[in-house]
């Protein structure tokens, strides 16, 4: 009787012990893989849409920026060169963990690439793809570059900053003047802080320096280091 | 608790063998699919975004 108790006991807890280190392997490997996936996808789905003609008969350039887009989709690229060479990483429209399992998400009450305000995007920094892993090498001066359909934006890296979770003035159109009017194209970059846990988060504040149509061609930022368009 | 479940598998030792195994890989589908997605929204690392 006794032996049962402790035979069963002790199975459970070697089970406990496996059904564990299984979610270390699925944490580790699989959410990259699935991310990766969901990112390509992603991706190429949002290159064809723009590739298509436009069924409205009007030129690509003719709406002001991207137009509004659902929970989970893609709408624009994010570059930015000192995180890789050709580093790139689709834009989706929501925060939650679904939409960040898919690329970087825009929070959804801010601007859009390139347009007055702040344009705020959060990604993950371990696992699911982690496309922000290495977001503490950005430094003062790098350039992100959002790619939208008709345009290239790029930003310069004016300061980055590790605040408390709750420190939502980092959203606000002008961080770090609540109510103010914008006057110029910002952006702010959040990801968790220090990578493996999560009582701080890790900013990236930017602001709009160059505006290039499609047909201009991709930015030097992207050029000098072999992004392509 | 496996002894339990290997002397109610149905047949002989390789049928219970094949029994067993779809078994475990049905549990650890499960839990890929439905606990583990379930159980990492909890995780710290996976809460990049400023927040109340």
């Amino acid at each position: 009787m006794i032996r049962t108790a402790v035979r069963g006991t002790g199975e459970l807890l070697i089970t406990a012990g496996l059904v564990v280190l299984l979610f270390v392997a699925y944490q580790l490997v699989w959410t990259n893989y699935e991310a990766h996936k969901a990112t390509d996808s992603v991706a190429s789905d949002l290159r064809d849409s723009w590739d298509r003609p436009n069924p409205s008969g009007a030129g690509p350039a003719a709406a002001r920026g991207p137009k509004k887009v659902d929970f989970g989709k893609g709408f624009a690229f994010l570059h930015i060169p000192r995180l890789g060479k050709n580093w790139t990483i689709p834009v989706v429209e929501g925060v939650d963990l679904p939409d960040l399992a898919k690329g970087v998400g825009h929070y959804p009450k801010t601007a859009q690439p390139g347009a007055i305000g702040n344009f705020a995007v959060a990604g993950h920094r371990a696992t699911n793809g982690e496309p922000f892993a290495y977001l503490d090498k950005v430094r003062k001066g790098d350039l992100v570059v959002a790619e939208t359909e008709d345009s290239w934006f790029t930003y310069v890296v004016d300061r980055t900053k590790i605040v408390s979770p709750t420190s939502v003035w980092v959203l606000d159109p002008v961080p770090g003047h609540p109510g103010a009017t914008p006057s110029e194209p910002l952006l702010t970059l959040t990801t968790c802080n220090p990578r493996w846990a999560s009582y701080e988060r890790l900013i990236v504040f930017g602001h709009l320096t160059e505006t290039r149509s499609k047909a201009e061609g991709p930015p030097d930022a992207l050029v000098r280091t072999g992004g392509k368009a | 608790m496996y002894a339990w479940i290997w002397r109610h598998l149905p047949g002989p030792w390789p049928v219970r063998t094949l029994v067993s195994l779809v078994l475990v890989a049905g549990v650890v589908l499960l839990l890929f699919t439905a606990v583990f997605p379930w159980a990492e929204s909890s995780l710290p690392f996976l809460q990049v975004t400023v927040d109340q």
